[in-house]
């Protein structure tokens, strides 16, 4: 790896996360009319996770199995509104115990 | 209000945030350095995007052998909700907070802060926004530093747990609105839906995964912004 590309990419990600946060905040302060436009803005948040995480969830794990069961037991909590701290723990307990005792 | 009481706030709403970024950082810690990257850029990557899906699909990319643009423009998408949290919380910040204010505070707008935010009754002020920010900077460092140094004496079964880490935060994050917004929930089953025909599909082998997500999520939304348009008229009313 070469680590001045390595260095490069790291400043491209920072200044464009970094300009897609602050611009709104301090250039452009007015409302966006169109209401496709806003939808559109609305719905991505939902859309980009979704799809950060399936299917890769499935193999982000040393087996599929395991990452079933830690998918699962995150989505019933969620479900139930469980917060971050509890659906990301609980799932990584899960598959921890899945990988130990059952596989 | 005084602004001791008011930074305290601030601090208070930040405390679960941290603790829940502590797990997510921890992974990207042990992701980054187990594929390859010293610690300390690790780290640099933490410190200069605060952000967890842009840096975690930023990293991968990285480790494929990206070009810039796929960088550039797979980070774009991933954060453009950025966008909208700041556009809306710019609505709700106080006369009073500056310009430089709102530079230092924009660096830590995410899912979670704007959550917090957003709920707070009235307007935004300087001393809450800083004690906000606080331990949410805090807990992704720290957990970023301790991931990547135990990431080669950690047992390989608990490393393996962690990898789902960052997937049970976004699940977290989605659930609760798909469970209550039929049209959210269509919306996500069409964007990963289309990510798995990409995914698996032989003939769009040729298509890299930082594309992948560019092109679901922008049918998802875009889809979900054709067929179910939100009505904002009730909020302009407010605003006049």
């Amino acid at each position: 790896m070469q680590m001045d590309r390595v260095l490069i990419s790291i400043a491209i990600m920072a200044l464009v996360t970094y300009a897609i946060r602050v611009a709104p905040l301090t250039l452009f302060r007015k409302q966006i009319k169109s209401k496709y436009v806003r939808s559109f803005l609305d719905y991505t948040p939902f859309a980009v996770l979704g799809v950060m995480t399936f299917p890769d969830v499935f193999t982000s794990t040393g087996s599929v199995y395991s990452a079933i069961a830690g998918t699962i037991v995150a989505l019933i909590l969620a479900y139930m509104r469980k917060g971050i701290v509890t659906c990301s723990c609980a799932a990584i307990a899960v598959v921890y115990l899945v990988e130990s005792f059952l596989l | 209000m005084d602004t001791k009481k008011e930074f305290m706030e601030g601090v208070r709403g930040g405390i679960p945030i941290a603790l829940g970024y502590l797990p997510v950082s921890f992974t990207f810690g042990l992701i980054a350095v187990s594929g390859g990257l010293p610690v300390w850029v690790a780290c640099l990557i933490s410190l200069t995007n605060l952000t967890s899906a842009g840096q975690f699909a930023g990293t991968s990319l990285i480790f494929a052998g990206a070009g810039y643009m796929e960088i550039a423009m797979t980070t774009l998408v991933i954060n453009l909700r950025y966008m909208l949290m700041s556009l809306s919380l710019s609505q709700k910040l106080d006369k009073t907070v500056t310009l430089l204010d709102r530079m230092i505070f924009g660096f830590v707008v995410t899912d979670e802060t704007f959550v917090v935010g957003s709920l707070r009754e009235g307007k935004l002020r300087r001393p809450f926004l800083f004690g906000l920010i606080l331990l949410p900077i805090l807990g992704w460092n720290a957990g970023t530093i301790l991931g990547a140094c135990v990431s080669s004496v950690l047992p390989m079964a608990l490393q393996n747990a962690f990898g789902i880490a960052l997937y049970g935060m976004f699940i977290a994050l989605i659930v609760p609105t798909a469970r209550d917004s039929r049209n959210v929930l269509i919306i996500i089953i069409m964007a990963v839906t289309m990510n798995c025909v990409l995914t698996y599909l032989p003939m769009f082998a040729w298509i890299s995964s930082g594309f992948r997500i560019i092109i679901s999520t922008v049918f998802g939304a875009g889809l979900g912004a054709v067929l179910f348009p939100k009505d904002y008229s009730d909020e302009e009313m407010e605003v006049q």
